[in-house]
């Protein structure tokens, strides 16, 4: 039989790191993502997979406890809100930079400051450029279903550790706090101390045997023409993720005349948007960016160069993946066709008719 | 009359601690942290934990602890070395995991991270050496710099209505409960390094027994950044240092008592 739940997408995530065999989560209270931590310490995984849970004292804290649980080839992980993330962007710096696999979920608020408590998806820029110093990529998974956060924890730690690199999975206060039903997977076991040095030996630090030089976790390279190298590194190894790893979904694009690209809570919202645009005979189409970093640039090219008329991002922010999506449309097509920005601040969200007012006035305008 | 002296195995009374490596050190002439290196050295090897230490190297002059003593290590942001630790410990608790912090990495950026680590009393070991400056970036002020010394970032004298009090963090963490064992030690002298050799050996017994937090401060100089020859540096700091930053025991929790 089926294992099924009804239950938040904070939970989700709690439940996907036990069954996904997760080593260790660190984390800090913050609205509106704490059922995360207390899901966990209400189940004390510790005592059924054998998985760490520590509330830290900070988020500075509980991201620099993943760096060291990460250093020693552990899958661990952390969540947080926008300003709790923000204070991570010094320790994810850190893990991009010694090349260590870990899973941060940003269950998005709004700001900019301490801003509210309301969703919001305005970390875009944050998740996908950086966030912190230095020139570094983390994988971005955009979740818009309560069974994707769920998925996107195994996903993640996947994807992290092919590539040993940091994975963002970039939620907000909607799915977070949403109840829907999630299909369980069954329980995936924690990696055995064996299997860890099978996989990890040539960097984790599991502690030094004479079977090998010790290794040594760090972002620090004072030669600049050795860091220059190391950099040269990632960057070859964000290229091969930019080859292999995009994903994304697509709904009525057979026919589409105008395509919205839309993801998270967002994709969902829009969703209901097309059905009510195809009830009029409108042509709609849809893109749900599954991963916002590496970005489905090419896809969105080809549909510039295939004749759409306009594309319409509406995302809860001031337009920021609209941005990745312009520099899709002028960098992969003759074409040049318009793209709209539709966007809600500080915790405010649309309705699929205010997306559907939009779409109308813009596409008149293009008919005009 | 002459004293003939074989050299063999047989006679050696002591050596090079195998666990350093043969890496030049690029500490300045006079500091104290290869001293403390060798120790640290010293009591992984006779314990017998080469293969099961972790060490947690800092930012400052100590971030490259790692090119110099042979076991696994991760070099931590700046202050967060016991938030690092934490996790390696509480993911792997059969091992080993200290921290290797200077005064500003410990003291200033991560106070938070080096009480609450303590306060959990994390089964870690934490070796703080403080030498009241910071070092790597050319000698300012450190919350430990004593009143009236100048530095980069006090040239005119530390001046409590300016730049607050030189503070006693080991004083600070002796007071938690999750810490068992705070000791405050000097390498300046050999009766010196001996004590701290031992006291390096009892809180690393601490750890491997569970018994809680152990911080070894180790006062130390810093010649470059005192801008003295290194016996000035020493006797500079017997004569200020010492007296406020008193060496020996501040904290001792016997393990029956735990």
């Amino acid at each position: 039989m089926e294992d099924i739940k009804l239950i938040k997408g904070n939970e989700a995530v709690a439940l996907g790191a036990i069954r996904g065999g997760c080593d260790g989560y660190f984390g800090y209270p913050i609205t509106p993502q704490s059922e995360v931590l207390e899901t966990l310490m209400e189940l004390r995984p510790w005592e059924t997979t054998g998985m760490v849970v520590l509330q830290a004292e900070s988020e500075v804290a509980s991201i620099n406890m993943v760096y060291g649980g990460a250093a020693c080839g552990k899958r661990v992980m952390t969540s947080s809100s926008s300003p709790g993330v923000s204070l991570m962007t010094e320790g994810i710096s850190y893990l991009a930079g010694a090349e260590l696999p870990c899973l941060i979920v940003n269950v998005q608020r709004g700001g900019p400051g301490l801003g509210t408590i309301q969703p919001s998806q305005s970390d875009y820029f944050q998740a996908v450029k950086g966030g912190g110093h230095g020139d570094y990529h983390m994988i971005v998974l955009a979740p818009a279903s309560v069974q994707e956060m769920y998925d996107h924890v195994f996903d993640g730690f996947d994807l992290a550790f092919r590539y040993r690199v940091p994975v963002m999975m970039l939620a907000d206060g909607i799915i977070g706090q949403m109840m829907e039903k999630v299909v369980m997977t069954r329980q995936r076991p924690r990696w055995t101390a064996e299997e860890i040095a099978e996989m990890s030996d040539s960097w984790a630090t599991t502690g030094k045997h004479s079977g090998r030089e010790r290794n040594v976790a760090t972002s620090l390279e004072l030669d600049s023409q050795v860091m220059e190298q190391r950099n040269e590194r990632l960057q070859a190894r964000y290229r091969q993720i930019e080859e292999r790893e995009v994903r994304f979904e697509e709904h009525g694009m057979d026919d589409a005349e105008y395509v919205m690209v839309a993801f998270g809570s967002s994709a969902r919202i829009a969703s209901e948007t097309m059905e009510m645009a195809r009830r009029d005979g409108m042509k709609v189409g849809l893109l749900r960016p599954v991963t916002l970093w590496p970005f489905p640039s090419k896809r969105i090219a080809e549909l510039a160069a295939a004749g759409v008329k306009g594309i319409l991002v509406p995302e809860l922010n001031a337009g920021q993946m609209v941005e990745d999506v312009r520099l899709a449309v002028q960098g992969g097509s003759d074409k040049k066709i318009p793209v709209w920005h539709y966007g809600r601040l500080g915790g405010m969200v649309y309705s699929p008719d205010d997306i559907y007012s939009e779409l109308k006035r813009r596409s008149d305008e293009c008919a005009g | 009359m002459s004293v003939q002296v074989e050299i063999s195995e047989r006679n050696k009374v002591y050596g090079r601690s195998p666990l350093l490596t043969d890496a030049v050190m690029h500490y300045c002439p006079g500091c104290s942290h290869g001293t403390i290196h060798k120790l640290v050295a010293e009591v992984i090897d006779e314990m017998g934990l080469q293969d099961n230490t972790v060490g947690v190297s800092p930012v400052g002059c100590a971030v490259f602890a790692y090119n110099y003593i042979d076991i696994d290590w991760i070099q931590a942001a700046h202050g967060r070395a016991c938030a690092v630790a934490t996790a390696v410990k509480r993911l792997n608790p059969e091992r080993m995991v200290f921290t290797y912090q200077g005064d500003g990495d410990l003291s200033a950026i991560g106070t938070a991270e080096t009480i609450h680590a303590c306060n959990r009393g994390e089964n870690i070991v934490v070796v703080y050496v403080n030498n009241a400056i910071y070092g790597m970036t050319g000698g300012q002020m450190a919350p430990t710099t004593l009143l009236g010394m100048k530095t980069a970032t006090s040239p005119h004298g530390r001046e409590a209505a300016i730049h607050g009090y030189p503070y006693k963090i080991a004083e600070m963490v002796a007071v938690l409960d999750g810490v068992c064992y705070v000791t405050r030690q000097s390498v300046q002298s050999p009766a010196a390094v001996r004590k701290t050799k031992k006291a390096l050996r009892q809180a690393f017994e601490n750890a491997m027994a569970g018994r809680g937090l152990s911080f070894v401060e180790v006062v130390s100089s810093c010649n470059s950044g005192w801008k003295m020859s290194p016996v000035d540096a020493n006797r500079w700091m017997e004569e200020n240092m010492f007296p406020f930053y008193r060496l020996g025991d501040v904290k001792v929790v016997t393990p029956t008592a735990i």
